[in-house]
């Protein structure tokens, strides 16, 4: 019955559950999404930090290798070439024939000695082994002028910048002074080894590594950046930066043209030269950006699982909250409705009560005045069929009142159900008369088709109302306007049975909604006009009272409801 | 029909004293009473065939007065008179033995008629026994 329908779902309700949503999907996505980036944020760069370490310190690891061993080798071959100055004589020595054989027990060693002269105190060469052709040239130089010549007399040795010589061979002198300090051991030395050495830092695809001297001149032959007794200039690389000025071991990261370069310089020992080593870290970072990459989809994995998580807990739980904000309002509404219509019953009782005893007095005095009326005396008064008139009209209008009343009363006595005589043509005219108005308003027309004769059946009037107000009501709301409905009773005398048809013209009930219409809280009316309540609740009266409840649609031919109900037994004597 | 003695007992005087008057005017021996406990004295001092008992009056109500009623004189029989929503006292008081119940406000002519159909049965039962 209408009396059900309550305020459900306001739009004020619906814009707060909206805020709750967003309230929770935000929370849950800060609290998870904040935490796993910075973790993943903080392993990455820490990752890098301790991997660009790694590499800074590989590299710086190879520069000093590399430079060991460029000494070493510089070291021994001076050392040699000391060694024989300071054991031999000049005597001995300038005997080119004692010369060659120790030229060729040191070249046996080691092939990079190209040849080996004694020069004396005064520049002029004494002695020569090597390339024979050359014996000629040489032997006629005088080295006084020289740079080299004043160095290795004031330093006691000497060693030399790489240069191509008559030869065309890269190479660079030795030269060491006598213990004597007459004479000047002076030894070529291809500087292929030197090459070597220092190729073996030329690492990865794109790694390049040289040896500059303090002119920034190369002396060795790059893979890339320049060419030898040039500066060096790397192709990729917009400006060269300067290295022959270094003290001791540098690192330097240079980015050129959106590329990052690191470079290692790291002078030598024994001679003013400056091993340059330049690497390409993106080659030894390419594990680094892997690590990016998975942290970053990880990353993104993780917050996508998060937003997805974070959106479908956040809609099963508003959905909770709302089912149960829905059936708490239901109930209380419920328990609110049926407190109100017992003490409104309780109320309406009360009234009919109290009003029924004066009418019994009123309807009882006209009866008496009635009586009167027919002696005889008074037969003959003129105003007779005034009086008699006056009193049918009193009467008729107490009749009226006790309809009045006693259909309060039977809407007091709805509670708790009884057992009771009931017409159902009688209780169905009282149902219309309740609606008519609505629908009169509406211009629906309630048409009755009713079997005469009707068994009175043993029910509960009030609650067979209220199922019958529901339908009818619904019937109303079905058609909107402009419509038919038609209440038919039907005596079923083979089952002990009577059938109660309401029909209505309206659009009728699609197909997949007929199997949950007399569910609970099922409702096609729109959010806070209808509990879904009312026909699940006559459903229930109706069991209840030992019937059934059937519906029948067809779309656009619209709705039956019909009702069978036992006639039940008879109550006494009437 | 033959007169039956008729006993109404309301608390409501003008209901009870015209009531009394009509039925008399209709050649019925009717007394009234205002209560149970008065209703109850007068069955003792005279035979009354069929009694009208308000259910709800001050004192001893009408069904508690039926119950004594009945105890008194079986034979007797009540037509209960509500003014109230108690359909479920008036069935109350048919399984008490009352013969019928009627809403107030009734006409005479279906009061009289159930008075009559009562006063055959007290008579039909009084054969029988």
């Amino acid at each position: 019955m209408s009396f059900l329908h309550n305020l459900l779902g306001l739009p004020t309700a619906k814009i707060e559950y909206r805020k709750l949503w967003w309230q929770i999907v935000i929370t849950i996505i800060t609290f998870s999404v904040v935490p796993l980036v910075a973790l993943g944020a903080v392993i990455y760069y820490q990752f890098s930090a301790s991997y660009n370490a790694k590499i800074n310190e590989t590299l710086k690891t190879l520069a000093e290798n590399r430079r060991d061993s460029l000494d070493l080798f510089l070291d021994e071959r001076v050392s040699q070439i000391i060694s024989l100055a300071h054991t031999h004589t000049l005597a001995q020595i300038k005997d080119e024939q004692y010369l060659q054989e120790i030229f060729y027990i040191i070249q046996s060693r080691s092939k990079s000695y190209m040849d080996l002269g004694v020069i004396d105190q005064d520049g002029h060469h004494l002695a020569y082994v090597g390339p024979y052709h050359y014996r000629e040239i040489l032997k006629d130089v005088n080295y006084r002028n020289e740079e080299w010549f004043h160095a290795v007399m004031s330093q006691g040795f000497y060693i030399s910048d790489v240069f191509l010589g008559f030869r065309k061979v890269p190479h660079f002198i030795i030269a060491v002074r006598a213990r004597q300090g007459n004479w000047i051991l002076r030894a070529t030395i291809d500087s292929d080894i030197i090459e070597g050495l220092v190729r073996a830092a030329q690492v990865g695809k794109w790694g390049d590594a040289f040896i500059i001297n303090r002119d920034n001149i190369l002396q060795t032959a790059p893979r890339y950046c320049g060419r030898l007794l040039e500066k060096p200039r790397c192709p990729e690389m917009e400006s060269m930066p300067d290295f022959h000025q270094v003290a001791g071991l540098t690192l330097e990261e240079i980015i050129s043209q959106g590329r990052t370069f690191l470079f290692a310089a790291i002078p030598l020992q024994k001679k003013r030269w400056v091993l340059v080593i330049k690497e390409d870290p993106s080659e030894k970072l390419t594990p680094l950006f892997r690590t990016r990459l998975y942290t970053q989809l990880l990353g993104l994995t993780g917050v996508v699982l998060i937003l997805v998580g974070a959106v479908f807990v956040t809609r099963a739980m508003m959905g909770e909250l709302v089912e149960m904000e829905r059936k708490k309002a239901v109930s209380e509404d419920l328990a609110f409705q049926s407190s109100k219509m017992a003490a409104l019953g309780k109320m309406a009782a009360g009234i009919a009560h109290e009003i029924n005893n004066p009418l019994a007095v009123i309807l009882e005095k006209a009866g008496w005045l009635k009586d009167l009326l027919q002696e005889e005396d008074l037969a003959t008064s003129p105003h007779l069929r005034e009086f008699a008139e006056t009193v049918g009209k009193i009467e008729q209008n107490v009749a009226r009142a006790k309809k009045i009343t006693h259909r309060l009363l039977s809407f007091g006595r709805r509670m708790e159900p009884v057992t009771e005589r009931v017409d159902l043509n009688q209780l169905l005219n009282d149902s219309i008369d309740f609606l008519e108005n609505e629908a009169r308003y509406r211009n629906i027309d309630i048409q009755t088709d009713f079997y005469e004769n009707l068994p009175v059946i043993v029910s509960d009037s009030s609650q067979l109302q209220q199922v019958f107000l529901n339908i009818i009501n619904n019937a109303i709301d079905a058609i909107g306007k402009n419509g038919v409905i038609n209440i038919k009773t039907v005596h079923l005398k083979k089952v002990n049975q009577v059938a109660v048809e309401i029909h209505d013209s309206g659009p009728g009930i699609p197909k997949e909604m007929l199997p949950k219409i007399f569910d609970p809280f099922f409702t096609t009316k729109e959010v806070g006009k209808g509990t879904g309540l009312g026909l699940s609740i006559s459903y229930s009266i109706i069991e209840k009272l030992g019937g059934r409840m059937m519906v029948a649609s067809e779309p656009g031919e619209g709705t039956t409801f019909t009702i069978y109900l036992p006639i039940g037994m008879e109550l006494g004597p009437v | 029909m033959e007169k039956f003695r008729v006993l109404i007992v309301d608390d409501e005087d003008d209901f009870r004293e015209t009531i009394v008057k009509r039925l008399r005017a209709r050649k019925l021996e009717v007394e009234g009473v205002e209560s149970g406990e008065a209703a109850l004295k007068a069955v003792e001092a005279q035979d009354f065939d069929v009694v009208v008992l308000d259910v709800r009056m001050p004192g001893l109500d009408g069904i508690e007065t039926l119950k004594e009623l009945k105890k008194k004189k079986p034979l007797t029989e009540v037509i209960m008179l509500t003014g109230h929503a108690s359909v479920e006292s008036g069935i109350q008081g048919m399984q008490l033995g009352a013969f019928d119940y009627v809403m107030k406000p009734v006409p005479l002519d279906e009061l009289l008629d159930k008075m009559r159909q009562a006063y055959e049965r007290k008579c039909l039962q009084e054969g029988i026994i």
